[in-house]
């Protein structure tokens, strides 16, 4: 056993100087309030092991079989980390993130949630208590009303037309989403305003869409606005599945006057048969997200600097292939935190082995990270949220998630 | 007063928008013009180029096969992998996107038309609470078959009925991928080991969904244990035709191969079923429909759906009690609902679904649903494709999850069009008290009637607040 446990550089190498550290990073951007978040939901539950394989853990080639990946170099290898992980050959652009140092890949974490419902999972994914449907508001909601304030009305924007569990709450936010629909009258829209003058929810629901609309249209000063660009060459790697979303994305952070978070979702991790290894389903998922985040890269700019991006979902797979060659719902797996403002070209992993002893009900990779310890840290020193808040609104009933410290540059 | 309210409530949060009329033609006994709906049998959507489920699949795992064994013939040609978009390999996205676009123009006509729109409101709930997605394969061309198949029959029924006729349907053993899930200790599985081919097992995926989301609820008291021992116990549910292991059986329908199935006697929260091949999940699907959990996990969602966001629990109680006493006969579970004393508070404060959106305006100004399919377009514009949930939990039932800023402006946006295309033809200031009856408020009133122009107020009309919400 004692010879499989990694070193546990988040909290080892970090400890020491971690809260002081902290401290003033979190002032440094609140000062400047540049500071630009974007969260990506993998809503369906993330094949971890799959993303992120332990190709040095001895008990990995057996409970992944025909999907096993190979060690980096080799024919359908993975792409080399720190040499006990690898990464999935379809993420290459994370790949160059990590080269970079730009890249946190954080191993064996999970949310508090130790059921195996996907919806469950994700509402307290996104809710911030430790039990699902306990809060009506979510945790990065709670963390932008308690952040300074920001310069645009709107915190936050979710790039779709509702807003997900995570963003809803007392902060003023909005949502974005293209439409194919033309766009109304000035006289039209007066009129509407003041038909709903006397309902607060779509008076501020319409002011909200205006202000996100004049931004996505604004954008188009700039070069590379939010309108889509050319279509990618024939043969460009992956496909524009997520161009959309993450052009948007990155035109309103971009914005002096805007948002400073978003928040997206992705779809199609729930791999219940037929999962695939190096290719197939799964591999081409994780190579249209792969290339969404290349986008989204190159679409931020020299906003890039300034930007953490996070990507979770609501827990992780069964550690053996199932019978129908996929996964079933599990426990533990992975998360990503990429972008200029982060202190990568690192793995966070307390590795609690894959033996039959190791595993979470003999069935799911077990979790020696709380997903809560990674969003205090983060939320702390990048969005400068106050410690006490954290606390309390932001994740109630937490004490026991220490804030992971040191995840951004100082 | 408190009846012509009465009359909205039962349009508007029971049905599916009033037509124009129908607020009168209700009157006074608005809980009568519900009940009434529930008395004939359902009606049969009835267009003639609506196929059975088992055509349309046996056609599309035929069209399938063709495809891959011309991708094969190309791979040993030395063409594949040219980057090149083979054709034919279309041909099967092409066979079933026609069939999809049938079936829910067949769907929206019978909802925008229909005098029994609670009963239509009633079958797009169960639709909803047994969902299919149409982003797995094949599920575009069986979602409205799965619909028209093992959800209308019943839905004035037996739950348990509906429950046996969604598990047993094609398209579920397709969505959550039963058809594939072979007992470990089966005679196919033991086959296999001899031969040391790679292992084939359960897959646990439909009877996690069946106990989460189709029968006791995600509290209801079962563990992990009983995921995979009913996972087990339904080895061996599968389809005729799909894939190469499985390729004997009718193609397009349920089979049931003994050789796929786990022997013997398995426990499912805590009580013992004997083996009886396909006649043990049938055993245990009965008696998920009886337990208490069940009554009120439906209780609960209906309530959600029918009352409020937030249903007040001795509402549920009471709708979970007719649940339990009549043996889940839907019918008095639903009158028992109209009973509840709560459904018929002021004010309507459930924003209405992009759906609901789109059929209320179709309904309210007398749009007829062309078979041409351009009906389907509002439907994807404003947030809600037919049968694309997604995720095996359905769409979402608060409000929370519809009223987004974006999703408000496309509603707007789209009020505009149909005011721009309509605005002439239809008067406005006349239809509002139609639509809105009792709930039209005087600032909806008075800007309609001071609109700018005929397209403008129809705009406003379905712009307004009252008619964002049910």
């Amino acid at each position: 056993m004692a010879m499989q446990r990694r070193e546990f550089l988040g909290f080892g190498a970090l400890a020491a100087g971690g809260a002081l550290l902290g401290t003033r990073v979190a002032l440094a951007h609140a000062d400047r309030g540049t500071s630009r978040f974007v969260l990506v939901i993998m809503r369906g539950a993330l094949d971890g092991l799959a993303a992120v394989p332990p190709l040095g853990d001895r008990d990995y080639p057996e409970l992944r079989r025909e999907f096993a990946l190979h060690a980096p170099g080799q024919s359908g290898g993975a792409l080399p980390l720190d040499g006990f992980f690898g990464l999935h050959p379809a993420l290459t652009f994370l790949q160059q993130c990590y080269a970079a140092r730009e890249l946190i890949v954080l191993q064996a974490l999970a949310s508090p949630y130790r059921e195996r419902s996907h919806f469950d999972g994700q509402d307290v994914l996104e809710n911030g208590s430790p039990r699902p449907h306990a809060l009506q508001t979510g945790w990065l909601n709670r963390a932008l009303a308690a952040a300074p304030r920001p310069a645009a009305r709107e915190a936050g924007v979710a790039l779709g037309q509702n807003v997900p569990l995570v963003m809803r709450g007392p902060a003023a936010v909005t949502s974005w989403s293209s439409s194919k629909l033309t766009v109304l009258d000035d006289d039209t829209l007066a009129r509407i305003t003041d038909l709903y003058a006397s309902d607060p929810l779509l008076a501020t629901r319409l002011a909200d869409a205006l202000a996100a609309n004049a931004m996505a249209a604004g954008a188009g000063a700039e070069p590379g606005a939010m309108k889509p660009q050319a279509a990618p060459a024939p043969g460009a790697r992956g496909n524009a599945r997520y161009a959309e979303v993450v052009r948007a994305a990155a035109g309103f952070l971009r914005r002096e006057d805007g948002p400073k978070v978003a928040v997206f979702d992705t779809n199609g991790w729930d791999t219940h048969a037929n999962e695939g290894g190096a290719q197939g389903q799964l591999a081409s998922r994780l190579g249209e997200l792969d290339a969404g985040l290349a986008t989204l890269h190159q679409e931020l700019g020299t906003a890039w600097k300034d930007s953490a991006v996070l990507l979770v979902t609501e827990f992780g797979r069964t550690a053996a292939i199932n019978g129908t060659r996929g996964t079933d719902h599990g426990t533990a797996t992975v998360a990503f935190l990429l972008g200029g403002a982060v202190a990568g070209g690192r793995v966070i992993a307390d590795w609690p082995g894959l033996s039959s002893r190791a595993l979470y009900q003999g069935r799911d990779l077990a979790a020696t990270l709380d997903l809560r310890s990674v969003l205090k840290g983060l939320l702390s020193e990048h969005l400068a949220v106050p410690a006490h808040a954290l606390e309390q609104d932001v994740f109630p009933d937490s004490r026991t998630a220490r804030p992971l410290r040191g995840l951004l540059r100082s | 007063m408190r009846e012509t309210f009465a009359s909205v409530i039962a349009a508007n949060r029971f049905g599916l928008g009033a037509r124009p009329g129908e607020l009168a033609l209700i009157g006074s006994d608005a809980r009568e013009w519900l009940r009434a709906q529930l008395r004939a049998p359902p009606p049969v959507l009835g267009a003639a180029d609506l196929l059975p489920s088992a055509q349309i699949l046996a056609q599309a795992l035929e069209l399938r096969r063709e495809m891959q064994a011309q991708r094969k013939q190309a791979a040993t040609a030395g063409s594949a992998g040219n980057g090149v978009e083979d054709p034919a390999q279309k041909r099967l996205p092409q066979f079933l996107r026609p069939i999809y676009a049938t079936e829910v123009t067949a769907r929206l006509q019978h909802a925008v038309a229909t005098e029994r729109p609670f009963l239509e409101r009633l079958t797009q709930f169960w639709s909803n609470h047994f969902a299919v997605s149409i982003d797995k394969q094949f599920l575009a061309g069986l979602a409205g078959s799965f619909e028209r198949e093992a959800i209308r029959p019943h839905v004035l029924g037996s739950f348990t009925d509906m429950l046996l006729a969604v598990e047993t349907h094609p398209a579920m053993q397709l969505y959550l991928d039963n058809y594939l899930s072979v007992g470990p200790n089966s005679q196919a599985a033991q086959r296999r080991a001899r031969r040391q081919a790679p292992r084939i097992g359960i897959n646990e995926n439909l009877a996690r969904e069946i106990l989460e989301l189709h029968t006791l609820g995600v509290g209801g008291g079962y563990t992990q244990k009983d995921v995979t021992s009913f996972a087990e116990v339904i080895t061996g549910w599968s389809v005729g035709g799909e894939g190469d292991r499985f390729a004997d059986g009718e193609p397009g329908r349920f089979v049931f191969r003994p050789e796929l199935h786990e022997p013997g006697a398995k426990v499912v929260l805590g009580r013992r079923y004997p083996d009886a091949g396909f006649d043990q999940g049938v055993a245990v699907l009965r008696d998920l429909a009886a337990e208490r959990a069940t009554a009120h996990f439906i209780a609960t969602k209906l309530a959600r759906h029918f009352i409020q966001d937030e249903p007040p629990p001795a509402a549920v109680t009471r709708v979970a009690d007719a649940f339990t006493a009549s043996g889940g006969h839907l019918a008095k579970v639903y009158a028992a609902l109209i009973d509840v004393q709560e459904a018929w508070l002021q004010p309507l404060a459930k924003y209405k679904t992009p759906a609901d959106y789109v059929v209320s305006s179709f309904r309210g100004l007398g749009v007829p649903v062309e078979a041409d399919h351009a009906p389907l377009a509002p439907l994807e514009q404003l947030g809600q494709r037919t049968w694309s949930p997604g995720a095996p939990a359905g769409w979402p039932d608060r409000s929370a999850d519809w009223d987004g800023a974006s999703g408000l402006m496309k509603r707007i946006q789209w009020a505009d069009a149909v005011g721009a295309r309509l605005g002439n033809r239809r008067d406005a200031l006349q239809l509002a008290p139609q639509l809105l009856g009792a709930n039209l408020s005087e600032a909806t009133r008075q800007s309609v009637t001071h609109a700018a122009s005929a397209p403008q107020a129809l705009t406003l009309l379905l712009a307004a607040p009252e008619f964002m919400r049910r």
